[in-house]
């Protein structure tokens, strides 16, 4: 039975994520930005709203189930806030979602629950890589069976909190496939490289990291020996980057929409003139729309359809296009003001390119 | 609780209209298309017995469909019918407005009319025979802007009824919902008119005009660029006389001339029926995204989906934007179906879907034509009468910039006359 109202507890959450996201985060936003720097009290703020602690079951230390689609929801209001900081609050994730998926039940059990049952610590992923055409199914960093151990081999990119990691999941290519490895603490062979200075989310600390004959056991390889499907990952982070774009784009939407209200031009606010109120018609039909597909494809991945993986490639295209499409007419709508760094709106502009760069970045 | 489950009757419905849609529209569909103004009779009749067979009478969903309906039961009679016509416009989009069952006239009688009235002017739809009935709101003069609209009604209080001048363009089903013919009961038109011309807005009401009313003529079929099987009459009304109770609404309310609910309630109509619309153009978009997947095939191209945008085709590139904007926009319409049925306001979705809709299936139908070349552009295939038939859906019920203005007035908190 078709219904758009989110349940009782979602809607208690996003109120929940919702204050925080206009009351911490987006204060925050422009000076995190300009400085490089995210407030680390504001993320752990954001982690103690436990997003991600009530998609991991009790027996794994969390109180809940996983759940893609409170978790889209829940992202689409954080980002509304900061997208950083919201990349910033979800980073843990990208080491327990693979886990909690794909993860053998040793494996759960053991690494899961010191993430959850802590306050936020840079738990991690590795999974981009320095290549214009770069593909999550085809990697070019390789783990190598050596007796009781995968050597890993390989440099990745745009690594969240690589610096000072407390453990991470590196994804590299083994017979043709994508698959999941966990790297502890300090394992020798891995070389934090420098922090990438990007075009946006500058207070998001993101690093090249090498990784040179990495010797894990076989029983770090996600899954186990069998390993496991990529496929739910990769979607996973589809639709997270999705409900990420979604979010923003609806935060550069609004303030589009309230300065089209109080700014005047030829005697009248400039929302009365059709070649602005056209462009902010086509901006909210879009978000509205890419916003349905995500909360669908999010519905497939905890449903588990069959073509649960098209349909989050589906939002994902559709929220790389989108966010660009409305972050752009964002500042067009303020026309000179929106390029001036006092107004958000070059700064939701510079993220929302991100967007077609970031899928690897979340997990839902 | 968030949920895109289809209801298990939905999916039965679906199953039975691709019945319909392989079998009785696919095949004719290219014939109607080069005999325009011939009339697929066959259709009409089946779909009026099956339609009276499962008990639903009328494509607006009537008084008697919503009594079904159980209270406890969650109603779904709006989704129902946009499945429905996503079916139906997937066979023939043309062939889907010659459906009997009233359309948009019998919607905005359902949208407007009290009870009494509904059962008046609704019950024809159960007969032995199928009806047609159409919605008159364009004129020469004026198409998008209609509050300008010209045609009058006079009351004449010594026989206590309306006299209505004026003369209507683009009206569809017209002749079949006025022309009498024998398979057909006789129809009606809803015509807008204005009880006050110096009031604008506010002196525009609906009203019922009866097939065989003296001084209602159908002038004119026009020759179209698509949907070319579905007529679309030019109606002239010359002192054509109807009961006073023939105004749609409440009278005492409906005549003050002073409040625009009358106009109101042609809005509330396009509510209701902006979602259907863009569900029809729904169908041609899917309809003509899966021919060309199948052409692309059996030249031997499958499109891979997860791919880098800069490890995709060209090819693939395209076909994934159109199923990504096809899915988006469908899932606009099915969330303003979805309010409707929960009596929820849903202009803004509604508006929404059809600025989408309207964009999607034009966008799509004429990259399908682009992308298979000498195929696309032959009439061999369907892809370019889809092409055709694609271009009216962002025009009427609302032109996509009308819809746009809607969707603008309402999210920045303007009225008509603040933004125009």
């Amino acid at each position: 039975m078709y219904s758009f109202e989110p349940s009782e507890e979602q809607r208690m959450l996003v109120d929940a994520v919702k204050r925080y996201a206009a009351n911490d985060l987006r204060p925050a936003m422009r000076d995190a930005d300009e400085e490089a720097q995210l407030n680390m009290d504001l993320v752990e703020k954001g982690w103690e709203l436990g997003i991600l602690q009530a998609s991991v079951p009790e027996e794994y230390g969390g109180f809940g189930e996983r759940s893609a689609v409170t978790s889209v929801l829940a992202a689409e209001e954080m980002a509304w806030g900061d997208l950083a900081a919201s990349l910033a609050v979800m980073t843990p994730g990208l080491y327990v979602l693979p886990l909690l998926l794909a993860g053998t039940e040793e494996q759960k059990q053991e690494l899961i629950p010191p993430v959850i049952e802590a306050e936020w610590k840079p738990y991690t992923a590795a999974l981009l890589e320095w290549k214009f055409d770069f593909d999550a199914n085809d990697l070019q960093t390789t783990a190598q069976e050596d007796g009781d151990a995968y050597v890993i081999n390989g440099e990745k990119v745009y690594v969240p909190f690589a610096d000072g990691y407390e453990g991470m999941i590196v994804y590299a290519k083994v017979d043709g496939k994508t698959q999941g490895f966990v790297v502890p603490k300090a394992a020798a062979g891995v070389t934090v490289g420098e922090r990438h200075k990007l075009l946006g989310v500058h207070a998001l600390p993101l690093y090249r990291v090498k990784f040179e004959g990495v010797r894990v056991p076989k029983e770090n390889r996600l899954g186990g020996a069998a390993g496991h499907d990529f496929a739910p990952i990769l979607a996973s982070m589809w639709v997270a980057n999705a409900a990420l774009a979604v979010g923003m784009s609806r935060a550069a939407l609004e303030y589009a929409i309230d300065y089209a209200k109080e700014r005047e031009a030829f005697g009248v606010k400039i929302g009365q003139k059709q070649a602005i109120a056209f462009m902010l018609a086509e901006m909210a039909t879009e978000v509205e729309g890419v916003r349905l597909l995500t909360w669908e494809a999010a519905w497939k991945l905890d449903k588990g359809k069959d073509d649960f993986y098209k349909h989050a490639y589906l939002a994902h295209n559709g929220a790389v296009d989108m966010a660009m499409m409305v972050t752009d007419r964002a500042v067009q709508v303020l026309g000179g003001h929106g390029y001036i760094r006092e107004h958000p709106v070059e700064l939701w502009m510079r993220n929302g390119r991100g967007f077609a760069t970031f899928a690897g970045l979340a997990m839902v | 609780m968030i949920d895109f489950e289809m209801p298990e009757v939905i999916a039965k419905q679906q199953y039975l209209l691709k019945t319909v849609a392989d079998n009785m529209m696919r095949p004719v569909s290219r014939y109607y298309d080069e005999h325009e103004h011939e009339i697929p009779w066959d259709y009409i009749e089946f779909m009026h017995t099956a339609m009276k067979a499962s008990g639903a009478g009328s494509l607006a969903p009537s008084e008697g469909g919503e009594k079904k309906e159980k209270k406890d039961r969650p109603r779904i009679g709006y989704q129902m019918l946009a499945f429905m016509i996503e079916m139906l416009s997937w066979g023939d989009a043309g062939m889907y407005l010659v459906t009997p069952g009233g359309g948009l006239g019998a919607a905005a009688v359902e949208a407007t009319g009290t009870p009494e009235q509904k059962r008046r002017f609704l019950e024809r739809f159960k007969k032995e025979k199928p009806a047609f009935a159409a919605m008159a709101m364009t004129e020469p003069c004026c198409g998008s802007d209609t509050a300008a609209i010209r045609t009058t009604a006079v009351l004449d209080k010594e026989t206590n009824e309306w006299v209505l001048n004026g003369e209507k363009i683009f009206v569809t089903a017209g002749d079949k919902s006025l022309t009498p013919y024998e398979q057909l009961e006789p129809g009606f038109v809803v015509v807008w008119a204005t009880i006050d011309p110096k009031a604008g807005r506010a002196g525009i009401r609906p009203f019922v005009v009866e097939a065989g009313t003296p001084g209602v003529k159908v002038t004119k079929l026009e020759h179209k660029m698509g949907i070319r099987v579905s007529d679309t009459a030019a109606i002239v009304l010359q002192n054509a006389r109807i009961p006073f109770d023939n105004i749609l609404g409440s009278p005492e309310v409906i005549t003050d001339k002073k409040t625009s609910k009358g106009f109101k309630g042609a809005m509330s109509t396009f509510n209701a029926t902006r979602p259907l619309v863009s569900a029809s153009a729904m169908g041609v978009a899917r309809a003509t995204l899966e021919l060309l997947k199948e052409m692309l095939k059996q030249e031997g191209v499958e499109i891979r989906y997860g791919l880098p945008r800069a490890k995709m085709t060209n090819i693939e590139r395209e076909v994934i934007d159109m199923e990504t904007m096809l899915r988006e926009a469908w899932l606009l319409v099915l969330k303003a179906v979805w309010l409707a049925d929960q009596r929820q306001p849903n202009a803004l979705t509604a508006s929404m879907s059809k600025v989408k809709a309207g964009e999607v299936v034009t966008k799509i139908t004429q990259k399908a034509v682009e992308l298979m070349g000498p195929l696309g552009y032959s009439r061999d295939f369907l892809l370019e009468k889809w092409f055709r038939d694609a271009k009216i859906n962002d025009i009427f019920e609302g032109t996509g910039q009308i819809n746009r203005l809607i969707v603008a007035r309402q999210i920045l908190g303007f009225h008509g006359a603040q933004l125009r």
